[in-house]
């Protein structure tokens, strides 16, 4: 196999954008997908589309089936001993809220205090903020170094008695910062909280083993990661999600109604109310077989090469700051920069014009920006089909910018 | 860049002295006009002050920060409605809006919308019509408010 051979799979990228070739530098968004994904989408729906958990009949029994197979890929996925600890969601946001809820609102009370980081996407500070509103529980940030990393000793530091979660981003989106997620984990276990990674940002490109992260909770979300949009993972420690409450009341979530009282099904369906995202779910099953084929060390390896090599080209433009840590070994194939005196918007658009998708914003990461003190960034994330096309597309796209607004060479960052 | 008319046609000169302008950037205290307005999709801020006086917009300052789209579009926002009656500005802003928006013809703005023509070619890149839109969203917020001194 060589990844020049894997573009063939992704039909998307013979596509032109603004009359030139796409090069898809947005992958820390969602990822592209494989011809193998797309088809099971269609294969699901043209020869098995029923229901799942009800009824006798032949479909049903068949897209329950594959649901159940898909799940026990996720639970290997993560080295997780029991598929019934891999709880659906429709994305890693919501898996997240469900903890908040099902979680959070049970056994957290007033005066209790949730941990987080400054590096989080909004998705790991609203939730929590709606729940410390709700329940009076108080919120402490661990801040971010200069260098976007985090000072361990802080984050010790942060823990109190009174810490119940510690939950933290295993990469950061907007800097490409790799967490050293066993090390943090094992900092909110010994302080006697409960633990959540965030790994969105982690799952597509690395590998997971929940048991020898010791984590409680980790949520992420398939599309980054070749699957469909529409389908998300929350794990769980089994003895937790037992001692949860329910997310959302309805069907499949229940054992027995009657008008006075419900019992819940068992885990994971207890968190499954409602006809699930079936068809999402089982072409998540093409994505992680596409995965396991490659491998994500050589996808990473492939991926942080293209990722070394645009810092190169974009760090010999005096102009551009690269974001994020120095240190090779501490980042993700994320790209983050600025161009002094350029709105990311502005770099964005020309990007655009010449194919480049990248994101450019505050990546969700208000809080973030605010600390880095720039409005946003201009960010570009590789993945396993792009290649050296996609660093001279980056390469014109950077060079007609600084032409185009005659960004000077001295020109002072701000 | 020399010739590069993609770029050119939705950056135009004008635009970019605008965005290097800062005549009527800053914040006025007292103000009887306070609104704050923000992009949720790239985080632009703008922070608007004004002083009316006798149904007239008399003094127009705005602070924030954003795209060459967004801070160029406010500063002509400004020039073109300091002086302008509250009620000409209403009107002003409802025919910009209609150009950005409903592809109203450049050629239907009134006069003291001339140069904003120059906006023009970002009806081609549909998500920063926003940007040039958040200027005249923010102020037609602070006008539909009660008149006094706005809570911060």
């Amino acid at each position: 196999m060589s990844f020049a051979d894997l573009r063939k799979d992704f039909p998307i990228l013979k596509r032109l954008v603004r009359g030139k070739p796409l090069a898809y530098l947005d992958n820390a968004a969602t990822s592209q997908k494989p011809r193998q994904v797309i088809s099971a989408l269609v294969d699901f729906y043209e020869n098995h589309n029923a229901n799942v958990h009800r009824g006798v009949h032949t479909l049903s029994e068949e897209s329950t089936g594959m649901v159940e197979a898909v799940r026990a890929k996720v639970a290997a996925f993560l080295k997780a001993p029991k598929p019934e600890t891999v709880v659906f969601t429709r994305n890693a946001t919501e898996s997240i809220n469900l903890v908040a809820h099902a979680w959070g609102r049970k056994f957290l009370k007033v005066g209790d205090e949730i941990v987080s980081t400054e590096m989080e996407h909004h998705s790991n500070i609203v939730p929590w903020q709606l729940l410390a509103e709700e329940k009076g529980v108080k919120l402490r940030f661990v801040p971010v170094e200069p260098d976007g990393t985090l000072d361990l000793e802080k984050v010790r530091a942060a823990m109190t008695p009174k810490t119940k979660l510690f939950t933290f981003t295993a990469v950061s989106n907007a800097l490409g910062t790799v967490n050293p997620v066993q090390q943090l984990v094992g900092i909110g276990k010994s302080a006697g909280a409960a633990v959540l990674v965030d790994a969105c940002q982690w799952a597509p490109h690395r590998p997971i083993d929940v048991g020898s992260w010791g984590a409680d909770f980790v949520a992420f979300s398939a599309h980054k990661m070749l699957g469909p949009t529409g389908i998300g993972v929350l794990w769980a420690r089994e003895e937790l999600l037992e001692k949860m409450d329910p997310f959302l009341g309805g069907g499949d979530m229940i054992s027995r109604v009657t008008l006075d009282k419900s019992e819940w099904n068992a885990l994971p369906f207890k968190f499954e109310a409602g006809t699930p995202n079936i068809a999402d779910a089982v072409a998540f099953g093409p994505a992680l077989d596409y995965l396991d084929a490659i491998g994500l060390d050589s996808i990473r390896r492939h991926e942080e090469g293209l990722a070394v090599n645009a810092r190169a080209i974009l760090g010999a433009e005096p102009s551009v700051t690269l974001l994020g840590p120095k240190d090779p070994t501490k980042r993700s194939g994320v790209v983050s920069f600025n161009i002094a005196g350029l709105h990311p918007h502005d770099v964005g658009t020309v990007f655009d014009l010449e194919g480049v998708a990248i994101r450019v914003g505050h990546h969700c990461c208000q809080p973030l920006m605010k600390k880095l003190q720039c409005g946003g960034t201009a960010r570009a994330s590789f993945y396993l089909y792009n290649d050296e096309s996609d660093l001279e597309a980056m390469a014109r796209a950077l060079k007609r910018t600084l032409e185009f607004f005659k960004v000077s060479p001295k020109a002072a960052v701000r | 860049m020399e010739g590069d008319s993609e770029l050119q046609d939705l950056y135009r000169e004008v635009l970019m002295d605008y965005y290097g302008s800062s005549t009527r950037k800053g914040t006025l205290d007292p103000a009887d006009l306070r609104a704050h307005g923000i992009n949720p999709v790239c985080g632009d801020e703008l922070e608007i002050t004004a002083r009316r006086e006798g149904g007239h917009i008399a003094k127009l300052r705005y602070t924030g920060h954003g795209c060459v789209i967004s801070q160029a579009s406010a500063a002509m926002m400004a020039e073109a409605l300091e002086g302008a009656s509250v009620e000409r500005a209403r009107e002003l802003i409802k025919a910009f809006k209609a150009m950005m928006l409903e592809n109203a013809p450049v050629a239907s703005l009134p006069e003291e919308l001339e140069q904003l023509s120059a906006l023009e070619g970002v009806r081609r890149f549909p998500l920063r019509v926003k940007c040039a839109t958040l200027g005249w969203n923010t102020i037609l917020q602070g006008l539909e408010r009660p008149s006094g001194e706005e809570p911060r």
